[in-house]
C-alpha cells in the first residue's frame, strides 16, 4: 500500500447530454506504484482518457459528472481538493500529454511562453532563469536550436516537434507521475517510435511514474511494467506485461492480441479485427459489456457482470469463463 | 508589414475614387438644391436658371464631377449666371484638399464639417469604450457560467435591449432619468445639447450631457457584441489547448484572460473594425432626439436642403474611415494571430 502514489477506487464517471447519460467510466479501481509506468490498452471510445481526465478533475461539470470514487494521491483524495489545491498539483505533481499535438497547443502564444509558464507559476522563478530552463528543456526534448525556437509559435512546429514541445511543458516541473494520453497516435509512425523512446529516456532520469493510454498492444511491451485492459468504462483485465501476452484471461484482451499485426504471421493471413462495435454507452450497463461480441459467452454473461477474479500475483480478469478451457468456473 | 500597410493604402485609392462615383450619381437623384435654394419660398423661374448656371449645375455630369475631385481653376465658370462664363473658378477639388462650399451656409464644408466631427467623436469613442468594455465584462461572465441562472437572466436582458428601437431607448430613458427623476426629487439627467447654457461648455457639463446619448447609443451594439462574445469564449473555451492550459495548473483568472480571450478576440477585432467607422457617420436617430450637435445631425439637416458638396463630403469622410479601420483591423488581428503574417 505505503508504494502506491497513485491509487484510485470504485471511480464512475457519466456524462449527462441531451441524447441520456453516457456511462463513461463504470466503477474502475486501479494502483499506480512509485517510478512505475502502466499502459492502459482498449479501442477508442472505452473511457480511457475520461478516466485521466477524471482523476485531474479537467472535465466540464456539468456535462459531466464524477458519481462516486476516490483518486488518492499520496493517500489524499483529489475530489476533496479545493479547485486551488487542485491548480497547485496540476503540472507540478501530475502532468499530462496529450494525444493531439496539433490542437494542444495554444496558437497565439509563443512555445517559450507556454513551457515557461509552468514553471513561472508553480515555481514562481525569475524570467531569466524561466528562459535558460525552457531552452534546456526543448534541448532535452531534442528539439535543435532551441533558443531561436522559443520565439516560435505552435504552426511553426512540425507534429512531432510539436509533441516535444507538450512533453517538454509536461516535463518542466519534474512531475511524480506522467499521464501519456495516446501521445504518438496523430503522428507518424516513425515519429511514434521516437517519441516512446523520448519518454522512456526522460522517465528514467526523472524517475516518474507513468501511465500510458493507448489503443495499440503493439507499444505496450516496450514501455510498461503493467496493463490495464479497458472496455466500454470497465477496467476487464489488469495483469504484469508478460502476463497478458503469455497468459490472457480475458476473451476482449485475447481479440485485441489476435488483432495485432506480427512478423511471425503469414503475409497472406488476414488481420482479425475484433468484430462488432463497443457498446452504446447511453444504455446503463447490465450484465459484461463484451458479451455480445464474445465466442465464449454464455446465459449468465448476459445478466451479471462479473467481478475481477484473480489468476496469480496482480493478475485479475473480469470474466465468468476459464478462456484456457472455455468452460465456466 | 510597411510594405503591406502601404499596398493596402494604394488599393484604397482606386476604391475610393469609385465610391466617389457612385456617391456622386446618386446625388444627382437626392433632389433639386436650387428647388427652394434653403428658404421656404420655391425659387422664380428667372432665378432658377441663373442660380443653377452660377452653381454649375447646368454643365454636364461628367464636367461637375470633374470639379468636385480635380477643381476648376483651371476654366472660366458662369459666377454671375448669364450664360457666359468668364471668371476662373476658384474651386480646388476634392483631390487637393478642397470638399467645396456649403450651399446652405456658404462656408466651406471642411469647415463646417470640423465644427460637428469632434462633438460625433467624443459621443462615438465613449460609446465604443461603454460598448466593448461592457461587452467583454458581460459576454465573458455569462460565457463562464453558461445557463447559469444569472446567464439565462443576463441572455433575457439583452434580448430586450436589443430588440428595441434605438428611438425608443432614447425617448424610455428621457423619461425615467429626466422626467421621473426630477419628479421624484432625485438628481436627474439633461436631455438637449451638450451644455447648459448658463454653466458653459465646461468638461462636467459636456459629460454630464452625454450620458443619455451614449446610453441609447450603447445598448443594440453592446447587447449584440455580448451575445458574440459569449459565444465565441465558449467555442475557445471548449478547445483542446485551453484542457492544456488547465492541465498546467494555470489559474482560472490566466485560462481564461489570456489563453482563451486572446484567441476569442479574434473574431471580435473584426467586427469592431467593421462598425468602428460607421460610428463617424454619427448617430443619426440619438444626435437628432438629444439634440447634439454632431455629424448625424448635420448630415440630416444637409440631406433635407440637398446640400450636395456637405452630404458628399461627410459620405467620403466615412468612406475613408471604413477603408483605414480596414487596414487597420488586418494589422491588429495580424499582431493578435501570429499565424497570419502579411507577406508581400
Ligand atoms: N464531453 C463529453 N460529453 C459526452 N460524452 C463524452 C464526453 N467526453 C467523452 N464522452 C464519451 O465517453 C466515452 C469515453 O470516451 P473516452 O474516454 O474519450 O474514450 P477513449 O478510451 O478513446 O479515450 C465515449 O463514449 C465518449 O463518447
Ligand atoms: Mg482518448
Amino acid at each position: 500500500m505505503a508504494n502506491h502514489i497513485l491509487e484510485v477506487r470504485d471511480l464512475s464517471t457519466r456524462f449527462h447530454i441531451a441524447e441520456g447519460t453516457v456511462y463513461a467510466v463504470n466503477g474502475i479501481s486501479f494502483h499506480l506504484d512509485h517510478g512505475e509506468t502502466i499502459a492502459v490498452v482498449g479501442e477508442s471510445g472505452c473511457g480511457k482518457s475520461v478516466t485521466m481526465l477524471s482523476i485531474l478533475r479537467l472535465l466540464p461539470i456539468p456535462p459531466a459528472e464524477i458519481v462516486r470514487g476516490q483518486a488518492l494521491f499520496l493517500g489524499r483524495d483529489l475530489f476533496d481538493l479545493s479547485e486551488r489545491e487542485m491548480e497547485n498539483l496540476r503540472g507540478r505533481d501530475i502532468a499530462m500529454v496529450f494525444q493531439d499535438p496539433m490542437t494542444s497547443l495554444n496558437p497565439v502564444l509563443t512555445i517559450g511562453r507556454q513551457i515557461g509558464e509552468t514553471l513561472r507559476i508553480h515555481m514562481g522563478l525569475e524570467k531569466e532563469v524561466i528562459r535558460e530552463r525552457t531552452i534546456k528543456l526543448l534541448e532535452q526534448v531534442g528539439i535543435p536550436d532551441p533558443i531561436q525556437r522559443l520565439n516560435d509559435y505552435p504552426h511553426q512546429f512540425s507534429g512531432g516537434q510539436r509533441q516535444r514541445a507538450m512533453i517538454a511543458m509536461a516535463l518542466a516541473c519534474q512531475p511524480s507521475i506522467l499521464i501519456a494520453d495516446e501521445p504518438t497516435t496523430a503522428l507518424d509512425v516513425t515519429i511514434q517510435a521516437q517519441i516512446v523512446e523520448l519518454v522512456q529516456r526522460l522517465r528514467e532520469q526523472m524517475n516518474m511514474a507513468v501511465i500510458w493510454i493507448t489503443h495499440d498492444f503493439g507499444v505496450v511491451a516496450e514501455i510498461a511494467e503493467r496493463v490495464l485492459v479497458m472496455y466500454a468504462g470497465y477496467i476487464v483485465e489488469s495483469a504484469p506485461v508478460d502476463k497478458v501476452y503469455e497468459n490472457p484471461r480475458h476473451p476482449y484482451t485475447m481479440a485485441l492480441l489476435a488483432a495485432l499485426p506480427r512478423v511471425d504471421r503469414r503475409r497472406s493471413a488476414r488481420l482479425r479485427s475484433i468484430p462488432g462495435a463497443p457498446p452504446n454507452l447511453l444504455v446503463e450497463p447490465t450484465g459484461c459489456p463484451f458479451a455480445v461480441r464474445c465466442e465464449l459467452v454464455t446465459e449468465r454473461c448476459r445478466v451479471e457482470m462479473p467481478p475481477l477474479i484473480l489468476h496469480g500475483p496482480n493478475h485479475q480478469a473480469a470474466c465468468w469463463i476459464d478462456v484456457s478451457t472455455g468452460i465456466p468456473f | 508589414m510597411g510594405r503591406y500597410i502601404i499596398k493596402r493604402l494604394l488599393q484604397g485609392i482606386p476604391l475610393l475614387f469609385f465610391i466617389s462615383l457612385i456617391l456622386f450619381l446618386l446625388m444627382l437623384n437626392v433632389g433639386d438644391p436650387v428647388a427652394t435654394m434653403g428658404g421656404r419660398r420655391v425659387t422664380r423661374r428667372a432665378d432658377y436658371e441663373r442660380l443653377r448656371r452660377q452653381l454649375g449645375l447646368d454643365q454636364p455630369v461628367y464636367l461637375q464631377y470633374a470639379y468636385w475631385l480635380l477643381g476648376n481653376d483651371w476654366t472660366k465658370i458662369d459666377l454671375d449666371g448669364d450664360g457666359v462664363a468668364e471668371t476662373t473658378g476658384t474651386r480646388r477639388g476634392v483631390l487637393r484638399g478642397d470638399l467645396g462650399i456649403s450651399l446652405l451656409n456658404r462656408k466651406p464644408v471642411i469647415e463646417v464639417i470640423g465644427e460637428r466631427l469632434p462633438n460625433t467623436l467624443i459621443l462615438m469613442v465613449a460609446s465604443e469604450l461603454v460598448i466593448v468594455i461592457g461587452a467583454l465584462l458581460v459576454g465573458v461572465f455569462s460565457a463562464l457560467r453558461q445557463y447559469s441562472i444569472m446567464d439565462n437572466l443576463i441572455t433575457a436582458i439583452l434580448f430586450i435591449g436589443y430588440s428595441m428601437p434605438i428611438f425608443f431607448v432614447a425617448l424610455i430613458s428621457m423619461f425615467i432619468f429626466a422626467v421621473l427623476f426630477k419628479r421624484w426629487g432625485l438628481p436627474y439627467l439633461p436631455t438637449v445639447g451638450m451644455f447648459d447654457p448658463q454653466a458653459g461648455k465646461t468638461t462636467a457639463q459636456v459629460l454630464w450631457h452625454m450620458v443619455l446619448p451614449v446610453l441609447s447609443i450603447s445598448i443594440i451594439s453592446f447587447a449584440a457584441y455580448s451575445r458574440y462574445i459569449r459565444s465565441t469564449m465558449l467555442e475557445v473555451m471548449g478547445q483542446d489547448y485551453i484542457r492544456t492550459a488547465k492541465s498546467k495548473g494555470l489559474p482560472r483568472s490566466e485560462v481564461v484572460f489570456i489563453h482563451a480571450l486572446k484567441n476569442a478576440s479574434l473574431p471580435i477585432v473584426t467586427v469592431i473594425g467593421l462598425d468602428l467607422p460607421l460610428l463617424l457617420g454619427g448617430a443619426v436617430v440619438t444626435e437628432r432626439i438629444f439634440a447634439w450637435p454632431g455629424m448625424g445631425r448635420l448630415f440630416l439637416d444637409h440631406v433635407d436642403r440637398v446640400d450636395m458638396p456637405v452630404i458628399m463630403g461627410i459620405l467620403m469622410l466615412v468612406s475613408l474611415a471604413v477603408v483605414v479601420f480596414q487596414i487597420l483591423t488586418d494589422i491588429v488581428y495580424a499582431w493578435l494571430d501570429p499565424r497570419i503574417r502579411y507577406e508581400k
